[in-house]
């Protein structure tokens, strides 16, 4: 398997990713400047890190979502190749629209750094299948702008988090408008 | 040409730097907000041959995200 590790300027957890990446898989990953317009041939997973691309300028993950790689990522994606958004690289993937909803300041404008439980809802995803379904996992966030929104109706979105393998055993709050949809945190 | 673009959160979107923002003047002693919500101006200066609808453009591919924000475009 050949991954590909998009660095845009700002990112700062590029090289971690890869670690894990050469950890898991046995390879070092490609690592592909934002500006490039295409992914090395025989890409068959892309790996956004997490970090402040362009400082989080304008939004978290905006001015990334729009650079010239992305479009080979969309493309990629489309045709089926698995996409990895960590952290910042979640947030670039819904601005590219990749993903519904957008990510905005967390609730009280606090840092959240913690860990989060997650619940195995899918154990075939290829993100999970190395888990057991049912399994509870502990995976730590640390974000300022987690506070994920979308009008996309609730059972789409379950159903995106169950297709990518895991779910917050403890979401948010219902939304006080019925028309928006606040998850804590899904993947 | 000078362009004003104001970018607000759509209603219903919570807005915790707004609330913040209500909570810090209430500290100082100012009564009688009833709410604040906080957006963004973002000022252009463009050549008379830019359109509307290219200022529509900018506003729907970058300055905004229209999951969660509205714009208005003041020239």
């Amino acid at each position: 398997m050949t991954a590909a590790v998009v660095v845009f300027p700002g990112s700062n957890c590029d090289r971690d990713l890869a670690v894990a990446i050469e950890s898991i898989m046995g390879r070092k990953p490609n690592m592909v400047w934002h500006g490039e317009t295409d992914l090395p041939a025989g890409t068959d997973l892309i790996a956004l890190p997490g970090g402040f691309s362009y400082g989080d300028y304008l939004r978290s993950g905006a001015m990334a979502a729009r650079s010239p790689v992305m479009r080979a990522v969309v493309d990629a994606a489309e045709r089926g190749v698995p996409v990895l958004g960590v952290c910042n690289g979640f947030q670039v993937l819904t601005e590219a629209g990749l993903l519904p909803g957008a990510l905005m300041r967390n609730a009280g404008l606090n840092f959240v750094c913690r860990d989060v439980e997650l619940s195995v809802e899918n154990a075939q995803s290829a993100f999970t299948s190395r888990y057991a379904a049912g399994e509870t996992i502990l995976i730590p966030v640390a974000h300022h702008d987690g506070n994920y929104t979308a009008d996309a109706d609730t059972r789409q979105l379950l159903h995106l988090a169950r297709q990518a393998g895991a779910i917050d055993r403890a979401p948010g709050p219902p939304p006080a408008d019925p028309g928006l949809l606040r998850a804590q945190w899904f993947c | 040409m000078k362009v004003r673009i104001v970018v607000t959160l759509k209603p219903g979107v919570l807005d915790p730097q707004g609330k913040a923002i209500h909570k810090s003047l209430e500290g100082l002693g100012f009564g009688g907000i009833n709410d604040i919500r906080a957006g963004k101006v973002i000022e252009l200066d463009v050549a008379d041959s830019v359109t509307d609808e290219d200022l529509d453009g900018m506003c729907r591919k970058l300055i905004a995200n229209t999951v969660i924000e509205n714009y208005r475009i003041e020239r």
